[in-house]
């Protein structure tokens, strides 16, 4: 229990510090949020471009404008975005539900599949199975997500036409109308290319913390009591690997979060990644803050959830936590 | 489990050749898109959307500039960028890493601290913050990405120090009245050096492949300079027509540097490793 109160309170202040080390860099960025707002070329008189200022405690010094923002933050208050004219939280929260279902799916796919892969490609060391898992995992790993993405767009989308090209509903539908079906549908090509980015790193990993078991002693033993491959990779594999794996799984995270700002932009997916590029492209500050805070947090949750599934997975481990 | 693998390519064999190949390719795009003048890739409206021929392998775009030379300019722009990062973000990772182990206590906490302050928000995310704060364009994907490369490597380079750290030499020197900035560079510094370098090789493609994917989103290289995520941003308006070539062979190139740069670090690490050296 004191470990877990000792990661919460590291927690907060890291999360302290990127709120204060982002809110300084937005401050030393040079695009003018009033410009950004109102378009470099607009005719908006001087006194107008005053009121919204004044509108916006743009004119108040700096560090007053931080703690006016901290304490805001602090009651759940984001501020208003620019770019979409509606609080922060509004936007994130709206956009988080597609990403969500993105990011999950692509999380679920490309975990299982690949601690599956992995498994068979150590199991089958050196065959022609193993060999062709390693190398698209290597291509996998070493490919641009967004490159992906085009070329699943081009592939799928516009060549054979199986898949939508973007968005997540058809366009000219009610939100109220668009069927799960027609949902998935749009899902489909983004998550898979967000899998793809994943899937090398869990499967490579796993395939190799299986070797290094099958490599050791007790292993041997097992063998010359006869059992079979697959019952030494059920019943002594498997156990040893999970943690690792799951550990992986989870602090991909972070990845993940960065790659659904690309998939996002490549399949104008609306979710929490196409909001960040709008953000930073039209500088909206306040949603650029929001959704770097956010992002912080998600990480966060990725690793405190794997920490908590060590004590489910190996009870060695709850033994140790219960005694301290 | 040692099955003995015979014949010409052994790991080190291997290595060596992704090493070379590696080399090869990086310097021959580095030197190719230095010298290729800008009107290789001119615009040339007679020759609108050329698919892939001999005169332009690549084809060519909507203003009818090749794509062959525009790609390899753009991938020597990336180079010059993952270059510069690896060198500032190796660094900072070296001079973390040793002063942490070494020094122990408040420092190592507030490096470790730093660490996870870095890792603690997503990669991407950082790099568009930093970028937005230098005012976006080439100047601000080039101080995200040469700035924030460093986590992994301070770690690496931390662990490999804590265990050099109480061996006897290093203890022995510190009773020789050496200052632990000399025991540092004159004993830590010169075994923690192939870790480094490997770690440096890995950390190239990462860097060369984040410039793309924040020019991509359009926080790096305004859309004038040729770079391979300007390119691909913008097959991304022309790819509901069907002009598939001006996506593929750009991310093609990026991706064979990408995985070159990471077959021979990985196989380099591994050779490196005294468990698995002689496979």
């Amino acid at each position: 229990m004191k470990k877990f109160f000792m990661t919460v309170l590291r927690m907060i202040t890291l999360l302290a510090a990127i709120s204060i080390i982002a809110f300084l860099m937005m401050e030393k960025a040079p695009i003018d949020p009033l410009t950004a707002y109102v378009g470099t070329n607009s005719t908006i008189s001087e006194e107008a471009k005053q009121e919204i200022a004044e509108y916006w405690g743009l004119n108040e010094p700096p560090l007053e404008r931080f703690f006016t923002w901290a304490g805001n933050t602090l009651r759940g208050d984001f501020g208003n975005s620019i770019v979409y004219k509606q609080p922060v939280l509004t936007v994130i929260g709206e956009r988080f539900r597609y990403s969500l279902a993105l990011m999950m799916t692509a999380w679920l796919c490309s975990g299982i599949l690949g601690f599956f892969l992995g498994i068979a490609a150590a199991v089958y060391r050196d065959s022609i199975l193993d060999k062709t898992i390693k190398m698209i995992c290597l291509i996998f790993q070493s490919a641009p997500t967004f490159w992906v993405g085009l070329l699943m767009l081009s592939i799928f989308a516009v060549n054979l036409g199986w898949f939508p090209i973007g968005l997540a509903a058809p366009m000219g539908k009610l939100a109220s109308e668009v069927t799960l079906g027609e949902r998935i549908h749009h899902l489909i090509l983004p998550s898979i290319t967000l899998s793809i980015l994943g899937i090398g790193k869990i499967t490579l990993y796993t395939r190799q913390k299986l070797l290094e078991i099958l490599n050791s002693e007790f292993i041997l033993y097992a063998k010359a009591r006869g059992e079979s491959i697959w019952q030494i990779v059920k019943r002594h594999g498997i156990k040893n690997i999970a943690i690792p794996a799951v550990t992986v799984q989870f602090a991909s995270f972070s990845e993940l979060f960065g790659g659904i700002a690309l998939a996002e932009s490549v399949f104008s997916y609306p979710g929490i990644g196409s909001a960040l590029t709008a953000a930073g492209l039209g500088g909206d500050v306040p949603l650029l803050l929001g959704i770097a805070v956010f992002s912080a947090v998600f990480v966060f949750a990725g690793n405190l959830i794997a920490n908590i599934l060590y004590g489910v997975i190996d009870p060695r481990i709850r033994e140790g936590n219960s005694h301290e | 489990m040692s099955k003995k693998k015979g014949g010409f390519w052994n790991r080190r064999r291997k290595t060596l050749f992704f090493i070379g190949a590696a080399t090869v390719y990086l310097t021959t795009a580095l030197v190719m898109g230095l010298l290729t003048a800008p009107e290789r890739y001119g615009i040339d409206y007679s020759a609108r959307f050329v698919p892939p021929c001999f005169a332009h392998p690549f084809g060519t775009d909507d203003m009818g500039r090749d794509m062959f030379f525009r790609s390899v300019k753009g991938l020597s722009n990336s180079i010059v960028i993952g270059i510069l990062a690896s060198i500032v973000s190796s660094l900072i990772a070296l001079v973390f890493g040793v002063t942490a182990a070494v020094r122990g206590g408040v420092v190592d906490r507030f490096v470790n601290w730093c660490v996870d302050l870095c890792m603690g928000i997503p990669h991407l995310i950082l790099l568009i913050l930093i970028s937005f704060m230098m005012g976006k364009g080439g100047k601000g994907v080039m101080t995200a990405v040469a700035l924030t490369h460093w986590p992994e490597l301070t770690r690496l380079v931390r662990a490999e120090v804590l265990q050099i750290r109480s061996e006897q030499y290093v203890q022995a020197s510190y009773r020789m009245g050496k200052t632990w900035f000399q025991a540092a560079r004159e004993h830590m510094i010169p075994q923690v050096i192939p870790v480094y370098l490997i770690g440096v090789i890995l950390l190239f493609p990462h860097a060369i492949m984040h410039e793309a994917a924040v020019t991509f989103l359009g926080f790096g290289f305004p859309a004038e300079v040729p770079a391979i995520g300007v390119i691909l941003s913008e097959s991304m308006k022309h790819i509901t027509t069907g002009k598939w070539w001006m996506a593929v062979f750009p991310g093609l190139m990026l991706l064979l540097a990408v995985a070159l740069f990471d077959v021979a670090g990985e196989n380099l690490k591994r050779l490196m490793n005294p468990n698995s050296g002689n496979e």
